[in-house]
């Protein structure tokens, strides 16, 4: 009888090794060898989970030396072995999951409609069809369903604003342009499940009008560009996608503001990938002036399951204005890293410390810096604050796009707050005066901090550069830079005083 | 890693025109021409101009804005080393100088013999199996000096 082996094609588990343990085991005998998406346990990849009569039983992490040892042991009878982990769902790290818009991702073949109909697949376009676009837009508003590629303004809102506004076209652009250090939620999802997303866009066409999609996806995901495109095609030839709605994939270039959505409309249009004023907003005038609805990826692949479920299920979920589940994404120095979708309200220090366990490398945590780029450096004094965007806002951080990356005692705060500067001049589109000439000036400032040179002189300057910069910015890229870097010297002033550095040295 | 095709006009306005049915098709074609030739020959800028009916200025500042794009034709492998705070928390920066010295070569930079290209990246996606890299296009996570030097002698 023909055995079933489940192997991750995500990039995470390729970079460890996926690949070759598939060969492997395809020459195993009588043996077929699906690749899926990752569960998102990234310390136990590559994952490989066998069918048998009591459900899949994993195996990880499992490298080509473990192979022939696990075949011996009866793994493809889901017999003991060191490396047996059991059944996956009973894992404690998926079992204390919520899993809703991640639902399928790691157990499905990604581009196979069968599997993504089988496990609740285009139950969310039929109920839009049945109910119409008014009552869509309706449910997505009372879900309370919010921006998860980080800015958290109400989808649903955006969704009227666009339906509601006159244009010969109107456009759904999807924003795949994770840039954010310490993010894969956008890659893991459409390499693992990509029909939910082009079920989430087909829904929101047809809710505010709309015949054609764009996704931009960043140049860094090769994968999950190939894996997208080759799920549209499918989606094309079994009429998921088509005359009414269609989607087609644009690749970024490596430019980091181009997250930023008026620079990716821009960008889109074939030019420099230079943020617009606002208003217009898009929703009125966006890609190629006509209405646009940009969303992120985790957005548009979250209003399936509203649809499929109903607005009451999801906004039970979740705490103050967050509802719902949040993909949240531990990273970094951290022991058990991957993807945790959960209700808003989980503490940051149960992220880090209860889930994540703590640092990779055994040291104490130092910092954790939550949003990407943008976001704040909290120190675990703050780990009692809750995953939330009014609690994070509350103490001068963001939660972004729900990326957590964690750092040991050896971190340099003093060296972070600069890395943030450079960041952002390297990344700034230009624009602006604060962003474009405020972020190397920063460079410089930190830099004579950090030599010893005027320092409370030079720290009264950086921090009335920081202000300058967050309200005087064009876009969140000048704007939120002084997150990290005000972070930084609030909560580890020690990194930025060199007689410190000296005695510590 | 797959051989570049040379630069000719020819190839590279039938590539142009491949692309330039598309709306806003700088890009697509910007890549489309990389992807046949590992950068954007000088040449092609006027050509694009021409078909998009836009400023050589314009098509030239789009070529220039974005990091991805090449002006000149890299080494037999390129390796994208990321730089961003999840590998940094990692020793992404001991990682990134003991590469820069083993292969002579500072970011952006082709070795002597023309075998590797090393370009910085901000962010694979892969921050939870740090420090991270790709080289020719196939990801490499938890890397180590060690790990990192046995990736590159198996692609020379």
């Amino acid at each position: 009888m023909t055995v079933h082996v489940y192997i991750p094609r995500d990039a995470a588990a390729l970079a460890l090794g996926a690949d070759a343990v598939a060969s492997l085991l395809r020459q195993a005998g009588d043996v077929e060898v699906v690749r899926t998406g990752s569960r998102g346990l990234f310390w136990l990849e590559p994952m490989v989970e066998v069918a048998t009569d009591e459900g899949r039983i994993a195996y990880g992490p499992v490298t080509v030396a473990d192979i022939s040892g696990l075949l011996n042991a009866g793994m493809l009878e889901g017999r003991p072995h060191p490396l047996r982990l059991g059944r996956p769902e009973e894992l404690p790290y998926l079992a204390k999951q919520t899993r809703l818009t991640f639902a399928r991702c790691g157990i499905v073949d990604p581009l196979s409609l069968d599997d993504y109909r089988a496990l609740g697949g285009l139950k969310g376009i039929a109920c839009a069809r049945k109910i119409g676009p008014v009552a869509t837009i309706e449910m997505v508003t009372q879900s309370g369903l919010r921006g998860r590629g980080g800015a958290g303004f109400p989808t649903g809102i955006k969704w009227k604003t666009a339906a509601d506004a006159k244009g010969e076209r109107k456009f759904i652009v999807c924003n795949a342009d994770e840039g954010d250090s310490g993010t894969f939620a956008d890659r893991m999802l459409m390499e693992g499940d990509p029909f939910v997303l082009i079920e989430g866009m087909a829904i929101a066409g047809f809710a505010v009008g709309a015949t054609k999609g764009y996704v931009y996806t960043r140049s860094e995901y090769p994968h999950a560009i190939a894996t997208f495109n080759a799920a549209l095609d499918v989606a094309r030839r079994e009429g998921v996608l088509g005359a009414n709605f269609d989607i087609e994939q644009r690749v970024g270039a490596g430019a980091y503001v181009c997250g930023e959505e008026t620079s990716l409309l821009d960008s889109l249009e074939g030019k420099r990938g230079q943020v617009r004023a606002k208003p217009p907003l898009p929703a009125h005038k966006g890609l190629f002036g006509m209405p646009t609805v940009i969303n992120n990826v985790v957005s548009l692949a979250s209003v399936p399951i509203i649809l499929d479920r109903g607005a009451e299920f999801y906004r039970e979920i979740g705490m103050g204005r967050s509802r719902g589940t949040m993909p949240i994404q531990l990273a970094g120095n951290i022991k058990y890293g991957g993807l945790f979708e959960c209700g808003f309200g989980v503490t940051l220090g149960e992220l880090v410390n209860d889930i994540g366990g703590g640092t990779l490398s055994g040291r104490p945590v130092r910092a954790v810096q939550v949003g990407g780029p943008l976001g704040a450096y909290f120190p675990p004094a703050l780990f009692d604050t809750p995953f939330d965007y009014e609690a994070f806002a509350a103490r001068d951080g963001l939660i972004g796009h729900g990326g957590i990356v964690v750092f040991d005692d050896t971190v340099d705060l003093a060296k972070q707050a600069r890395f943030a500067m450079e960041f952002c001049a390297e990344e700034s589109c230009g624009k602006c005066t604060p962003c474009r000439i405020g972020s190397v000036r920063g460079m410089e400032v930190i830099d004579r901090i950090v030599g010893g040179e005027r320092v409370e002189t030079n720290l009264d300057l950086l921090r009335d550069l920081c202000h300058t910069m967050k309200f005087g910015s064009l876009c969140a890229l000048g704007g939120f830079i002084p997150y990290p870097v005000m972070s930084a010297l609030e909560h580890f002033p020690e990194d930025f005083r060199p007689a410190h550095r000296d005695a510590a040295e | 890693m797959a051989a570049f095709e040379p630069w000719t006009r020819e190839r590279g306005a039938e590539i142009i025109a491949g692309e330039s049915g598309r709306e806003g098709a700088t890009l697509p074609i910007l890549h489309a021409l990389q992807d046949a030739f590992g950068y954007v020959h000088a040449e092609a800028i006027p050509m694009i101009a021409e078909v998009l009916n836009l400023t050589r200025a314009e098509v030239h500042g789009v070529v220039t804005f974005y990091h991805d794009f090449r002006r000149e034709p890299p080494g037999r492998h390129v390796l994208r080393l990321c730089r961003a705070e999840a590998c940094q928390s990692l020793g992404a920066d001991t990682l990134a100088a003991h590469v820069r010295q083993r292969l002579g070569v500072d970011w952006h930079d082709t070795t002597a013999d023309g075998a590797v290209t090393l370009e910085p990246v901000f962010c694979l996606g892969l921050c939870a199996v740090g420090p991270s890299a790709m080289l020719d296009g196939a990801p490499l996570g938890r890397l180590d000096n060690a790990r990192i030097d046995a990736a590159l002698e198996r692609a020379r």
